[in-house]
């Protein structure tokens, strides 16, 4: 029997293998950009070696006029105005707001160093809050608002859309879409400090109808533990203070400095992105996470007991 | 007397005799403590990253003596514990974890490579 932690599944993530049609146009548009660079590149390394070790009418040609007006100004001119011209026909598509009432809307906010989730509804009101991880359907556009509180970071899932600045004080609008079921990771792609590169993020693209059933269940807070041990990590959460950065729906954790936990144990991922989620590395976690993300804004928990931790973990284990 | 030596000498056998590990493979077992996130309490020689501070440090694991402190450093015993370790070393701040039989006696051969003398 295999045991299978999918916790890291599509990571790192490919940049040239799109899974949707945002993705599609950004990834063609490097294909042909780095398709041109080297037509040029071999163009000017043939000049070059012509002008090196070519036979002399071939050099005097050359160096001539005609061929100065030609490959070093009417050649580039039209080449690069054409690019430009296909390039933003191409991806006219990513900017476009979807049409009325078809994209489904969701909201993330680039903090240091994890990501805010919230799924909207029509009118921008948040329905549920999560974090580090975005479930969306198959074949259908869903509209991001991109915000931040602190500094810039940068919004990117290769395989579904180009990246996106978060900028603080701004709302920019990204729009990825997903065409097969499966993980698609991603990363913050703008330094922003401290332990930038270990911020990661996970989309997952369920079908309609798998997805219709995740959100209908996410309508309501996971039931309180019933076993003692559970129970008891319940407790520990909140007399060790967790709650003051941390939110679970249905207690009296409510915290907004640090990810939401009302289905931390559904996670694929801890710390954004970047362990696989179980009783173990969540132990690990707490203890002591400033040893596997140096700098993150969460203290190291030397004070609690190995019976402590565990209880703990297995209490958020069963936020799902 | 010469039974004396001969125990003496059989406290230390040589690093390849001393933790046959049949059929297990050191670099699958490396790889499974990469993806389970082993690293999120211990730190490992030749991983880089993470390297967690909750529980030991394994780089001289293979000359350990003893298992958690409290059972002997054996093959048999060591795949056992990375597996289960609440039921080998019952109250050991580590928990059972997401492998199986095979890929924790791999983990226990990467294990025995790591500080072998």
């Amino acid at each position: 029997m295999t045991v299978a932690v999918e916790g890291l599944s599509g990571w790192p993530p490919p940049v040239l293998d799109p899974a949707g049609p945002y993705a599609g146009s950004v990834t063609a548009l490097t294909w042909v950009l780095i398709g041109m660079a080297v037509a040029v590149l071999l163009i000017v390394l043939a000049a070059l070696y012509i002008a090196l070790f070519g036979k002399g009418e071939l050099r005097r040609r050359l160096g001539g006029e005609k061929v100065i007006w030609i490959l070093g100004i009417a050649f580039p001119t039209v080449v690069l105005t054409g690019l430009l011209v296909w390039g933003l026909t191409l991806t006219r598509h990513l900017s476009a707001p979807a049409a009325e009432g078809t994209a489904l809307k969701m909201r993330v906010s680039g903090e240091m160093w994890w990501w805010r989730v919230d799924y909207l509804d029509e009118a921008g009101s948040t329905l549920m809050a999560d974090a580090n991880e975005l479930h969306i359907p198959v074949g259908r556009t869903v509209e991001i608002e991109l915000v931040s509180p602190d500094v810039v970071h940068s919004f990117w899932v290769p395989q579904l859309s180009g990246k996106l600045d978060m900028v603080p004080g701004r709302r920019n609008l990204i729009r990825i879409q997903a065409d097969r079921p499966g993980t698609y990771a991603g990363q913050c792609a703008e330094y922003c400090g401290g332990p930038h590169a270990l911020m990661g993020f996970m989309v997952i693209a369920h079908e309609p109808a798998e997805w219709a059933r995740w959100l209908a269940r996410r309508r309501a807070p996971p039931a309180a533990p019933t076993d003692a041990q559970a129970q008891r990590g319940g407790q520990l959460f909140l007399a060790a203070g967790c709650g003051a950065c941390h939110r679970i729906a249905g207690t009296p954790a409510n915290g907004l400095a640090g990810p939401d936990l009302t289905y931390v144990g559904a996670r694929r991922t801890l710390g954004a992105g970047i362990l696989p989620n179980h009783r173990g590395t969540m132990m690990g976690w707490i203890g002591d996470s400033q040893a596997i993300k140096p700098g993150n804004r969460m203290p190291p928990y030397r004070v609690l007991s190995a019976e402590q931790l565990e209880a703990i973990a297995v209490y958020l284990e069963g936020r799902r | 007397m010469p039974a004396t030596l001969l125990l003496l000498a059989a406290c230390k056998p040589p690093p390849e005799g001393r933790h046959p590990m049949a059929g297990a493979d050191a670099a699958a077992g490396r790889a499974v403590v990469e993806r389970v996130g082993c690293g999120s309490c211990h730190a490992f020689p030749d991983i880089a990253w993470p390297r967690g501070a909750v529980g030991p440090d394994l780089s001289r694991f293979a000359s350990q003596t003893m298992i958690a402190g409290r059972v002997p450093n054996r093959p048999d015993l060591l795949a056992a514990f990375v597996r289960n370790a609440p039921a080998v070393v019952p109250g050991s701040a580590m928990p059972a974890m997401p492998i199986d039989e095979a890929e924790a006696r791999d983990v226990a051969a990467y294990l025995y490579t790591l500080g072998a003398e």
